[in-house]
């Protein structure tokens, strides 16, 4: 009864703190320009480069690993810096689809685009993991010697033996594995939207001729990369 | 035939209420600070509804003393110190499996702008959108908690705390997501929520 008591009087002074804290807002009005003008906005600007990693760092992961959120958050260690830029570009003009990434490609400007985007392509953490095992090796084929009879060529010819890709060719190695299975299985959907010419589309025929299965096995393998 | 339905029919009645008279003095323990169907009192916080996996990860947190905001420690850490890891498992999936109810206690009038935060983020002051973890209707998943409709002043006392060098649980991006928050994203971003169903 004592203990309810005691909480009860610390409620009351949080409500007395809340209408203090309300009338302190209502006092300084349209606070967030009031707080601008008083050095906030220093950080509010863009803040400098180590600021910005850490905002990319929340969601790709604190070792950008990439991030199993609602979403999973794609690895940004060892990609290639091309691509990182070429998919903020595609945000950007809305050839890729993700209101997300397209607020967040809006803050950036080219300086910091290039730095964050070598940064993370030093970056080499160890893959993130949690892909299932169960279908390592036919991932590990079509990774190597594709679907002759699906018309799916072997990832390696363009990813590369390692799965590090190379200039707009993304890394695959330790990629989230629910990220490379979304992306594959949704393709056309993301990727290469409006009329703009678009370097995904060498990519549709492949994804498309896919099958769930096979997506899932590939995902799973290009995860394990080192 | 029908003594097999039988059957069924006692092993469901069995399977569904198994769990609550298994555990119901320890349940009571837990409802007497977080409210009798658990829709969460004073400074504890709404259990119903919660990510049974985000519960047992807490607990553990609490158990470990890993979690050590004030509230965790006075109360949090002895309450569950004979909890073994079975208990706490059953705990928190029985807590997830409750309809829970929002608080509605946020000031109305930051809603609509803690929502745009939330769906949004603010690029430019390096402030993330909760939604990427959080999901479209802070819903939450796996470990990741349900926010929607939980109490302004716990959303709010959970927001300034990982500012101020509190912790949770090792490897929680969330001191980076707060870091740039100010006291009017917080104060809009517990509205908001607190009225998310």
């Amino acid at each position: 009864m004592r203990r309810l008591f005691t909480i009860d009087c610390s409620r009351l002074r949080d409500i007395d703190l809340r209408a203090a804290l309300l009338a302190l807002v209502l006092i300084v009005a349209g606070s967030v320009v009031v707080r601008g003008d008083e050095g906030v906005v220093a950080v509010r600007a863009g803040g400098g480069f180590e600021a910005k990693l850490d905002y990319c760092k929340t969601c790709h992961g604190l070792s950008a690993q990439g991030y199993r959120g609602y979403f999973p958050m794609p690895r940004l260690a060892g990609q290639q810096p091309q691509y990182i830029e070429n998919q903020l570009r595609a945000f950007i003009e809305r050839r890729r689809t993700n209101p997300i990434m397209a607020n967040v490609a809006h803050a950036l400007n080219p300086s910091m685009i290039a730095a964050l985007a070598s940064h993370f392509h030093h970056l080499d953490p160890k893959p993130i993991g949690g892909a299932p095992h169960g279908a390592l090796a036919l991932g590990k084929r079509i990774y190597e010697e594709g679907l002759p009879e699906s018309n799916v060529a072997a990832c390696w010819a363009c990813h590369g033996t390692d799965g590090k890709g190379q200039n707009e060719i993304p890394r695959l190695a330790g990629q989230l594995y629910e990220y490379t299975v979304g992306q594959l299985s949704g393709w056309g959907k993301q990727r290469g939207q409006g009329t703009a010419v678009d370097t995904s589309a060498i990519m549709a025929p492949t994804a498309h001729n896919l099958s769930k299965s096979q997506i899932e096995a590939v995902a799973a393998y290009v995860s394990t990369l080192q | 035939m029908k003594r097999i339905a039988w059957k069924i029919a006692l092993l469901v009645l069995g399977v569904s209420v198994a769990p609550v008279v298994a555990g119901e003095a320890v349940v009571r323990n837990c409802t007497w600070c977080h409210g009798t169907s658990a829709q969460g009192y004073m400074v504890a916080p709404r259990l119903a509804g919660q990510r049974s996996l985000y519960l047992e990860t807490q607990i553990r947190a609490f158990h470990d003393h890993v979690r050590d905001n004030p509230f965790s420690k006075q109360y949090m850490w002895s309450a569950v110190a004979a909890l073994a890891p079975d208990a706490a498992h059953d705990l928190a999936a029985y807590f997830a499996t409750l309809p829970a109810r929002p608080a509605n206690d946020g000031n109305r009038s930051l809603a609509a702008s803690g929502r745009s935060i939330y769906m949004e983020g603010i690029p430019d002051a390096n402030i993330v959108a909760c939604y990427a973890c959080h999901g479209p209707n802070a819903e939450g998943v796996r470990d990741i908690p349900r926010l929607g409709g939980l109490a302004y002043s716990y959303l709010k006392a959970r927001l300034e705390q990982w500012g101020q060098g509190y912790h949770s649980v090792a490897g929680s991006p969330m001191p980076l997501v707060a870091r740039p928050l100010g006291p009017a994203e917080i104060d809009a971003l517990a509205s908001y929520l607190s009225f998310v169903r």
